[in-house]
């Protein structure tokens, strides 16, 4: 076989969130922005460590860290049940900045939108922009509008940076043997509600997308001395949980074993999933989190998630053991035991 | 979160796992499956683990994307650089042509566009005045989707470039290749819900050799197993049907005569397998003006399937598991395949390769 176009070119792939897109930051990106890690940043978790933000140590007199993310939004279609591309774009950055431990505190939004693109769906989705943040009481500080001509740009497409603050930042790699793994709910909403309103597939279901600012839900976590007991968290968009928990897998050098019929699916999910042969596991998830926790305070944790109406189907899914360094098992329900592993990008369904 | 009946329900997976060991022979006992889903359900449940030591299970031509033959998706290239527009299923795009995949000739600027269903096709060509050309692949089930498009006042700028195959040759065929030691099939459950128990009875009746027919669920697929033990056994080798929910003896009558309407049976190649006899489909005379194939006149070279080294055609005539291939999981990977099986979504190495196959835990 010739060499194939992958190599030499940027494919749909390389955006997809799997394992092409991290072969192409390894050799291509992170080579010419990384630099030295981590004094690059200034900080503990710069671009190299590939996590949901980044660190900025603080001036002199000033304790903790500012962790900085930015995030770009093209979601089709742009209204969407249970939200839209302004909703996602808030969430999407608060909670890269929560997963991080850090309380938001500002966000930049830059929108770039198609000529001939209505007023009314841009009120709507900048209005939508501007709850979800009243709903973390974080203030947009500054922002960025280009117009395309039509045919370069598909609608709108937008670009929010956020800052947060941490006592210490929480990464996606400190995980330790004998952690708890939770679930702050149920798994695939977004990614299967997105799949079920693009036109092509002609269903009509009543799926809704989760997404949500998430830092309300785990405020009461980060901001108590439960903190302190949180080892490591993860918000599981693209790639989904399968994604997520193979990263923080290989990063801690740990081996994640979960237990299949523990992970809340919503029976609309699981229907569609199967009805698409694509696994809820590996689509995006706009409002949920992976939060590692040490064994001792696992319970308390979970019961101080459940008591938020965004954690009211939060569980307790899994153990960090040793067994297989860098992997993650899946306990299936019938009894079997396999390895869950990094999805390579966009699910396509099957045929037969 | 539950289900009405649980079909994972771990007491029941017990019991299951209880009568297969009783059932299990002393010599070594392979049985074959041949659909992509099967190998999901078995890989994703794990349910190799409750296998006794003696039995074996593995997927041979389960696949149809891995079954097209190169050159199949080099007429689609070239039909394509024609100008037309090429509608085909998402799983097509990444097999491999003898020199391009229809991915690869889409970034070459081909307008390839993947549909979820035929009638997508048809959609397709009433919104334009080029050509398009739905590339049809797939088994039984698959098929008749295809008739209908056909059969219902297809518009004239639409034709069907047909790789349809049929399962019930296949079986046979895979009984006589050499050193293949088959002992009994676990028959597609989808499949069979088409063409129902009896072409099973009339291509593999004289066989001696135990079918039954299997659904989707670790439950499903434990008990046809159990059955199947129970076949050999007692020496009693038939075809029976385990998914009765699901599969009628008669099949999908409506299915059978839209499939009978517009194709009739034909010689067939299968990527990894060679020809087979009457394990095709092609247009009947009176559809022929909607045959890709009449309508595109093309001469092309053949096609070179195999690639050296890679053992598909040994995995996709289960005379091997993907672990057995020196290029599995090591220069061979959903990332860079080297082979079909490793393409497809539904081939044994990309399920065993996504799936955590590669060793029981």
């Amino acid at each position: 076989m010739s060499p194939s176009r992958k190599d030499t070119q940027i494919t749909q792939l390389h955006g997809a969130g799997g394992e092409l897109m991290g072969e192409l930051l390894e050799r291509l990106i992170l080579p010419r922005l990384g630099g030295p890690d981590p004094a690059h940043s200034g900080g503990e978790i710069g671009l190299r460590a590939l996590d949901d933000g980044a660190t900025i140590a603080l001036p002199e007199g000033m304790t903790g860290q500012l962790v900085l993310t930015t995030d770009s939004h093209v979601v089709k279609p742009i209204f969407f049940p249970g939200g839209d591309i302004g909703r996602l774009a808030a969430a999407g950055t608060i909670n890269d900045l929560t997963v991080m431990g850090a309380r938001p505190i500002a966000l930049t939004l830059a929108a770039i939108i198609e000529e001939g693109f209505p007023f009314s769906d841009l009120e709507r989705i900048v209005d939508a922009f501007a709850a979800a943040l009243r709903e973390v009481g974080a203030p947009v500080v500054c922002g960025d509008t280009k117009v395309m001509p039509v045919g370069d740009v598909d609608g709108i497409a937008l670009n929010t940076t956020g800052l947060g603050i941490a006592p210490r930042a929480i990464s996606d790699a400190g995980l330790r043997p004998g952690d708890r793994i939770l679930l702050t709910g149920t798994i695939g909403d977004h990614g299967m509600a997105l799949l079920a309103a693009r036109e092509e597939f002609h269903l009509a279901t009543e799926l809704v997308s989760d997404v949500a600012p998430i830092w309300p839900m785990l405020a009461p976590l980060l901001e108590s001395d439960l903190r302190n007991s949180i080892h490591a968290m993860k918000d599981p968009t693209r790639g989904g949980l399968a994604a997520a928990l193979n990263e923080m897998a290989r990063k801690s050098s740990t081996c994640i074993e979960i237990v299949e019929p523990d992970i809340p699916i919503r029976d609309s999910v699981r229907g569609l999933s199967e009805l698409l042969g694509i696994s809820p596991l590996e689509v995006a998830n706009e409002g949920k989190a992976i939060v590692v926790v040490d064994p001792e305070a696992a319970d308390e944790a979970l019961d101080r998630l459940r008591e938020h109406p965004l954690g009211a189907d939060a569980a307790i899914v899994g153990t960090v053991t040793e067994e297989y360094s860098g992997r993650v098992i899946l306990d299936t329900e019938i009894g079997g035991r396999r390895f869950l592993d990094m999805p390579l990008g966009d699910p396509v369904p099957r045929i037969c | 979160m539950s289900r009405a009946f649980h079909f994972s329900d771990p007491k029941r997976g017990r019991a299951l796992a209880d009568a297969i060991r009783i059932l299990a022979p002393p010599d070594p006992y392979k049985i074959v499956h041949v659909c992509g889903t099967h190998e999901m359900a078995i890989t994703r449940n794990g349910l190799r683990r409750f296998l006794p030591e003696t039995v074996d299970l593995l997927e041979g031509p389960g696949c149809p994307v891995c079954v097209t033959p190169a050159r199949d998706i080099d007429t689609a290239i070239a039909i394509a650089r024609t100008g037309a527009i090429l509608c085909t299923f998402g799983d097509m795009m990444r097999v491999p042509g003898t020199e391009l995949s229809l991915d690869e000739a889409r970034s070459e600027g081909c307008d390839v566009r993947t549909i979820l269903s035929a009638d997508e096709a048809v959609v397709t060509a009433r919104q334009t005045d080029r050509e398009v050309v739905f590339f049809a692949v797939g088994f039984e089930t698959t098929a008749p989707m295809t008739a209908v498009v056909l059969l219902d006042d297809p518009p004239p700028n639409l034709s069907v470039l047909a790789s349809h195959k049929l399962i019930p040759p296949a079986l046979v065929a895979l009984l006589d290749l050499p050193d293949n030691r088959i002992g009994a099939y676990l028959a597609p459950g989808h499949v069979s819900t088409i063409i129902g128990t009896h072409p099973y009875e009339k291509w593999l009746n004289d066989r001696r050799v135990p079918v039954v027919i299997g659904g989707f669920e670790p439950l499903d697929i434990l008990y046809a197993i159990a059955l199947i033990l129970r076949q050999h056994r007692d020496g009693t080798p038939k075809v029976e049907n385990g998914y009765p929910r699901a599969v009628d003896p008669e099949g999908n009558a409506a299915a059978q005569r839209l499939l009978d309407a517009v194709f009739e049976p034909t010689d067939a190649n299968w990527r990894g397998i060679g020809t087979i006899p009457s394990s095709g489909l092609r247009l009947r005379d009176a559809f022929k003006a909607f045959d890709a194939t009449e309508r595109f006149p093309l001469d092309l070279p053949e096609g070179r399937d195999e690639v050296p080294g890679c053992r598909c055609p040994d995995v996709l005539t289960a005379r091997a598991v993907p672990s057995d291939c020196p290029l599995f999981a090591k220069t061979c990977t959903p990332l860079s395949p080297i082979g079909p099986c490793m393409v497809g979504a539904e081939g044994a190495c990309s399920i065993w390769f996504r799936y955590g196959g590669e060793r029981p835990l």
